[in-house]
């Protein structure tokens, strides 16, 4: 019974987590700007990895295995926000604009 | 459950990988290839787990690592035009007393 429930959460887990990883992709198409897919990174990063990474967890129980995934988790806590935050920085030096909303009517009203 | 996870981690790769392609500035092509890695990490492990066999964490743990050291190097390159090391100002910084 017990195992029942934790195969049903994990596999909750994973099926969120390959939902964030949909809406990510679909995001990072269909967003018009650079720091707008930016955005849509960030949600595969945080919500799709850590959700299927922690469904992979309660899979593998107190094993080896889960503290390898813990490590996994933790290295992509700590460097996929230092990669965004460095990608958008290079990106405003060099001289990529955000597309904000007056200049949105502007760039109408040119094109 | 892990086919269905796998399955939905590919066509997701599939998507980035369009926006390799099409990408009109770089740093979304840089961007998308951040997530790419990111998604090869996952699908590695998803794919341990599906065969029974999870030694295939300890390649997804090296590639979190490779991925992100990757990402930081080529947007260095990108931004300064070189790998930092010639830089005029670091050298003057350098032989400042």
């Amino acid at each position: 019974m017990i195992e029942l429930i934790w195969n049903a959460l994990s596999w909750t887990l994973l099926l969120t987590g390959g939902f964030c990883l949909l809406v990510g992709g679909i995001g990072l198409l269909r967003l018009p700007d650079f720091f707008t897919r930016v955005h849509a990174a960030g949600v595969t990063d945080t919500m799709g990895a850590g959700a299927i990474l922690v469904g992979l967890m309660l899979q593998a129980g107190l094993t080896q295995a889960s503290i390898k995934l813990v490590l996994i988790i933790l290295f992509m806590l700590f460097t996929s926000p230092t990669a965004s935050h460095a990608l958008a920085q290079a990106a405003l030096h060099g001289g990529l604009k955000p597309r904000l909303g007056e200049q949105r009517e502007d760039s109408r009203s040119n094109t | 459950m892990f086919i269905a996870a796998a399955a939905a981690i590919l066509v997701a790769m599939a998507l980035a990988m369009i926006r390799v392609l099409l990408g009109p500035t770089v740093y979304d092509r840089i961007l998308a290839v951040n997530v790419l890695g990111t998604k090869t990490v996952l699908i590695i492990s998803v794919f341990g787990f599906l065969t029974e066999r999870p030694d295939f964490l300890d390649i997804a743990l090296v590639y979190a690592l490779i991925n992100f050291i990757g990402t930081i190097a080529i947007l260095k390159f990108f931004e300064y035009g070189e790998a930092g090391f010639s830089n005029p100002e670091v050298t003057r910084d350098e032989e400042r007393p």
